[in-house]
């Protein structure tokens, strides 16, 4: 890997830094994820893409378009809609010596492959002491703001973080989602690889009535068009400040630093980029130094991520909070169609929380 | 509660399987139809499945009622394999004896045995090659013994020892050997199933000639993966043989519960449109054939093959449950197709080849050599008796290099046990 580029190498670079390093060019999300499959496959023969749609078509939202006429039917290839049955033959194949990156089409699909991810691909180097391991990498668009109704919004990483043995990631820019999707795949263990949907085509901030951004403007859309990693369990700085921490992943990144804008509050964002295994560092040395936090997130609250991360924050940065954590999340229903954005955690829900945290400061 | 404006129309009812004998009923198996050994068309492997569907319902079967292998399916094994097959046959069995008792003897946890199906995983590992990968379900270590995996070896992982390969990690009899060509077990039902059409995609894929193979039992073809894997294994058309191991009982649930009323278990290939064979499980050598002609089907590109073996589960479950509380006691001595391990040994003394007393000073050298092995394996200790792996290997293998979470719980549970002052074996 000696002309691997590592993430701390170009960490918060500007576009002109990473064009001097090599070739870049401007990426969406899709096309970042595009171009990590792509650089993967031209460089490990054993990397197979399946799932539903991904082949001839290039997947309902284009990740993998192209990537069967260059590599070939028995590399990129359909599957029956059977997401255990995706799960299955991708631990299997894994088994003998390949590296699949299946795709399960939504998020909100992935429920019955929960047996082969928890009981299987997460379980296996344990059970056989190492004789068997699960270099898979599970992609999935999740996430709402596209009103996709109950079935196509879902944020269950949740889920994923409660399990021993897997590994969930979830990128916020194409450039990390290029960088983070390369290390998934190179990582031996599955890696659950959650693409927020409502950011492929631009940082959302949060104001569905106002016209859409694209990536075309954003810093992190100049993506190397080689290979490079962003290692996982590495959380990103992405607004240094001293009033407080924001932990945010994924679309509430942008949310999050839109409302901070606005509010003009020197709030510190951290984008964590990998809940398990998670950049626990990053997190202390914030809050140490601003004493206050507030954590971010779409899902639903009850026993969401969140609600390990306040754990976390609490037990170890308890003696420098000067406020109770504030957490802000999707609320405990099912995923709403209509009133989408009542449910989505925007800027009036951040900035309300925003107000009360700040309140005695 | 119905509504009086329908009163017109038949009540529906319900059914509820319930299998033809309880405890204390008297066994007779006559609504159980064998077909006559020899009777079942041999077709070529190359012809496409919907061309012998008939297969799926009627029964391969070689041996016939006076110890002859008769007809198509004859594999026609010389006398020396056909004496290794019983030897394996033999060995499994005593194996299964000896670990039974260790664990009546507390010596582990947990054990299941494989008596009355040993032709199903002994015979079928002899049909295949040794590189062929094998998916075991929980009651094929027939497959390792037919490979002539070490015994200590299954033991250490039976006691959970210092010898075991497994470090502890996993409940008795879920085995691992990759150098035998056998996937880890997993407990939970039929997850192996599509992984070894994964596996055979696999090495289609890579252009490879190893072919895989995997077992289930007729309970577990109801979970989801098993459906799974038959589209995915008809789709790709993946060098995977499938195997139901139908031994009519699920713990205490009948092969009923699992539709065992309303078809056969080989008929569920039809619908898929892939060769399917039912086959007399108890005839080692209808389980030979069986398995030779699906591997020539998969290592020529004719796809996958799903056989049912009709056997019969002789003992309980596992250690953990009594057969007398749930069925009749009589049903293991009346199964009409009799006992793997006579029935081969029967053929070979009707061809000459063996005789009663070299069956049974084989049976005592094998006990012997169960005895030895499991006195080597008793070296490394047995479950209970003081924690026999180092304890921080709790945490190894979760992930292959520890996050700082793990290693802070790892440190935390060293702590517990030096504040325990008990003497438990360290690194």
């Amino acid at each position: 890997m000696s002309e691997a580029m590592t993430d701390n190498d170009v960490q918060n670079d500007t576009a002109a830094d990473i064009a001097a390093d090599g070739d870049t060019t401007r990426m969406n999300m899709i096309q970042a994820i595009n171009s990590a499959l792509d650089v993967m496959m031209a460089r490990d023969p054993d990397v197979i893409v399946m799932g539903e749609d991904v082949g001839y078509f290039g997947g309902v939202f284009r990740a993998t378009a192209g990537l069967q006429a260059k590599f070939g039917k028995t590399r990129v290839f359909d599957t029956p809609i059977t997401e255990c049955g995706i799960i299955g033959v991708a631990v299997g194949m894994g088994a003998y010596g390949l590296r699949p990156v299946p795709e399960i089409q939504f998020a909100d699909y992935i429920y019955p492959a929960l047996d082969q991810l928890v009981s299987e691909a997460a379980r296996l180097r344990y059970r056989s002491a190492g004789e068997f391991t699960s270099p898979i990498t599970v992609r999935s668009p999740f996430g709402g703001g596209i009103f996709g109704g109950q079935t196509h919004s879902q944020s269950p990483e949740g889920i994923f973080t409660h399990v021993s043995g897997v590994k969930t990631v979830i990128p916020s820019t194409p450039y990390d989602a290029k960088g983070l999707l390369i290390a998934a795949i190179e990582d031996n263990d599955p890696v659950i690889f959650f693409e927020p949907k409502r950011i492929y085509n631009g940082p959302f901030d949060g104001y569905w009535d106002r016209p859409s951004q694209n990536w075309s403007k954003h810093p992190a859309g100049e993506v190397p068009t080689g290979y490079y990693r962003v290692d996982l369990g590495k959380a990103k700085v992405v607004r240094p400040g001293e009033a407080l921490t924001i932990l945010a992943y994924g679309t509430m990144v942008h949310v999050c630093t839109a409302v901070v804008a606005e509010a003009g509050v020197d709030a510190e964002i951290i984008d964590l980029r990998t809940l398990v295994p998670l950049d626990i560092e990053t997190i202390e040395a914030s809050v140490r130094k601003t004493g206050r936090c507030m954590i971010v997130h779409e899902a639903t609250r009850t026993s969401g991520f969140g609600a390990e991360l306040s754990a976390l924050v609490q037990e170890r940065c308890f003696y420098h909070l000067e406020a109770p954590i504030e957490r802000v999340t999707g609320f405990d229903t099912p995923y709403p169609h209509s009133l989408e954005w009542a449910y989505f955690p925007g800027p009036v829900r951040i900035g309300e929380a925003l107000k009360k945290i700040m309140k005695d400061a | 509660m119905a509504d009086p404006t329908r009163a017109n129309l038949p009540r529906l009812s319900l059914h509820v399987p319930e299998p033809k004998f309880r405890p204390g009923d008297a066994v007779d198996f006559v609504g159980v139809e064998v077909p006559p050994a020899g009777s079942a068309p041999r077709p070529d492997t190359a012809a496409s499945p919907r061309d012998f569907t008939e297969l799926a319902y009627t029964m391969v079967r070689v041996l016939d009622e006076d110890n002859r292998a008769v007809g198509p399916w004859d594999p026609r094994l010389s006398a020396d394999t056909l004496r290794r097959i019983l030897r394996h046959m033999a060995l499994l069995r005593a194996f299964d004896e000896r670990m039974f008792r260790a664990q009546r003897q507390g010596k582990t946890s947990f054990y299941m045995k494989a008596t009355g199906e040993e032709a199903v995983s002994v015979a079928a590992a002899h049909a295949l090659d040794y590189e062929d990968m094998c998916f075991p379900s929980y009651r094929q270590q027939g497959l390792l013994i037919a490979r002539d995996w070490s015994l200590v070896d299954m033991m250490n992982q039976i006691y959970s020892n210092k010898g075991d390969r497994l470090q502890g990690k996993q409940l008795p009899i879920m085995y691992s050997a990759k150098e035998a060509g056998f996937f880890s077990i997993s407990g939970n039902l039929t997850t192996q199933y599509p992984q070894a059409v994964g596996w055979a995609m696999a090495s289609a894929a890579k252009g490879d000639t190893r072919i895989s193979a995997v077992w289930c039992g007729e309970g577990s073809t109801a979970e989801g993966d098993f459906h799974s894997a038959l589209t995915f294994a008809t789709v790709y058309r993946a060098p995977v043989i499938m195997n139901i191991v139908n031994n009519q009982w699920a713990i205490s649930s009948f092969s009923g519960f699992a539709g065992a009323e309303a078809t056969t278990f080989a008929a569920r290939a039809v619908g898929y449109g892939i060769a399917g064979l039912r086959v007399d499980g108890n005839d080692a050598l209808a389980v030979y054939a069986a398995t030779q002609w699906a591997a020539e089907r998969a290592r020529t590109n004719q796809g996958p093959t799903l056989i049912e073996h009709f056997t019969y589960r002789a003992e309980g479950h596992s250690t953990s449950d009594d057969p007398t509380q749930y069925r009749s006691a009589g049903e293991p001595t009346a199964w009409p197709l009799g006992d793997p391990i006579r029935r081969l040994k029967d053929h070979l003394i009707a061809l000459g080849e063996w005789d009663e007393e070299r069956h049974a000073a084989q049976d005592r050298e094998l006990a012997e050599q169960v005895k030895a092995a499991q006195k080597e394996a008793e070296k490394n200790g047995i479950l209970g008796h003081g924690l026999h792996q180092p304890l921080d290997t709790l945490f190894d293998g979760v992930f292959e290099e520890m996050p700082w979470h793990l290693r802070e719980q790892q440190a935390q549970m060293m702590a517990e046990e030096a504040a325990s002052g008990r003497p438990w074996d360290r690194k």
